[in-house]
C-alpha cells in the first residue's frame, strides 16, 4: 500500500509539473509550485528524510511561493506566448543528460541499501556512540548541533549575515525614496540618507 | 482501514489537484492549494500509521502549521500586494485585486 501512495504522489508530481508548463496564468502556476513542493516535501518524510523534507515544506511551499507572488505583484500576471520553434536540439540536449544521469546510477547501491559503503564508514559510530555521547534521538540532530556544531555555526553567521546586509539595503533604499517623494517636509534637506 | 482511507484522500488528492489546475478564479486555486495542503498532512499520519511509525503525526502537525501560514501570505498578498497589510493610499490608481 505504501508503494502505491508513493506511485500515485509521483503521478501527481508529473501532472503538476506538465499542467505549469502548459498554462500560461503565471499565478496559478505558481500555486502549482506550491502543490509540487508539498509533494516532494511529502515523498522526503515517506523516504525518511524528514530534514530535507521540512526545508522543502518551508522554503519550497512557503518562502518561495511568496517570493513568486511578489515578482508578479511586480510583473504581469500572464505569459506572453512564444514564438513557435522547433525544440529538437533542447530535447535531443536533455534526453543525452538524462540517459547519462541514468547511466550513473546503474551501479550505485540501492536505496536503502545497509551494505552501501555510505554506511560502512563513521555512520556505525554515530549510530552506537551518539546516543550515549551527546543524546537526541534523532542523530542527524546530533551530528549537525554536536558532532558538526562548528560548521552549523558558521553556515547560520552567513545567513544572518546576508539577512541584515539584505535588510539594510532595503530599508536604506525605502526611507530615501520616501524623502525624495515629499521635498517640502522639515528635515528633509539635512542630506541624511537614514532618519 | 488505514488503506482505504488512504485512497479516498488520495482521490480527494486528485480532485484538488484538477481545481488548482482549471482554476478559473484566484480562490479556487488557493482554496485548492490549501485542501491539498490538508490532504498531504493526512497522507504523511496514513503513511506513518501504515508503516507502523506514529511519530510522523508530529511532522503532520507541523505541516498543517506552515500550510495556514502559507494561505495566510498568499491571501494577503493577493488582497493588499504586499505581506505587510493595508498601506497608505498610492498616487496612481489602484489595480484591480484578485481579478485573476
Amino acid at each position: 500500500m505504501e508503494q502505491v501512495i508513493d506511485i500515485v504522489l509521483l503521478a501527481f508530481m508529473v501532472v503538476v509539473a506538465l499542467a505549469m508548463i502548459h498554462l500560461r496564468n503565471l499565478f496559478a502556476v505558481v500555486m502549482l509550485s506550491g502543490i509540487f513542493s508539498l509533494l516532494s516535501a511529502a515523498l522526503f518524510v515517506v523516504m525518511d528524510a524528514v530534514d530535507v523534507a521540512f526545508t522543502e515544506a518551508a522554503v519550497g511551499a512557503g518562502i518561495s511561493t511568496v517570493l513568486m507572488l511578489g515578482t508578479l505583484a511586480l510583473t504581469a500576471r500572464e505569459e506572453s506566448p512564444r514564438p513557435r520553434r522547433h525544440a529538437l536540439l533542447p530535447l535531443a540536449v536533455v534526453t543525452v543528460t538524462g540517459a547519462a544521469l541514468i547511466y550513473g546510477t546503474l551501479d550505485m547501491p540501492h536505496f536503502g541499501d545497509p551494505d552501501a559503503p555510505i554506511h560502512q564508514h563513521v555512520a556505525p559510530r554515530y549510530i552506537v556512540d551518539s546516543p550515549r555521547e551527546v543524546g537526541p534521538p534523532n542523530m542527524v540532530t546530533s551530528v549537525l548541533a554536536s558532532y558538526r556544531g562548528y560548521d552549523t555555526l558558521g553556515e547560520t553567521t552567513v545567513i544572518f549575515t546576508a539577512g541584515m546586509g539584505v535588510m539594510v539595503l532595503l530599508g536604506g533604499l525605502r526611507s530615501r525614496r520616501r524623502k525624495r517623494r515629499d521635498p517640502a517636509s522639515p528635515g528633509s534637506d539635512t542630506g541624511e540618507t537614514r532618519p | 482501514m488505514e488503506a482505504t482511507a488512504s485512497v479516498f484522500v488520495l482521490v480527494t488528492m486528485a480532485l484538488a489537484l484538477a481545481r488548482a489546475v482549471r482554476g478559473p478564479t484566484v480562490y479556487d486555486r488557493i482554496a485548492a492549494v490549501n485542501a491539498f495542503g490538508t490532504m498531504t498532512v493526512l497522507v504523511l499520519v496514513l503513511v506513518g500509521f501504515l508503516t507502523d511509525r506514529p511519530e510522523f503525526e508530529d511532522i503532520a502537525l507541523l505541516y498543517g502549521l506552515i500550510n495556514f501560514a502559507g494561505t495566510i501570505a498568499v491571501l494577503k498578498f493577493v488582497k493588499y500586494s504586499s505581506l505587510a497589510g493595508p498601506q497608505e493610499p498610492r498616487p496612481a490608481a489602484p489595480r484591480a485585486e484578485g481579478r485573476r
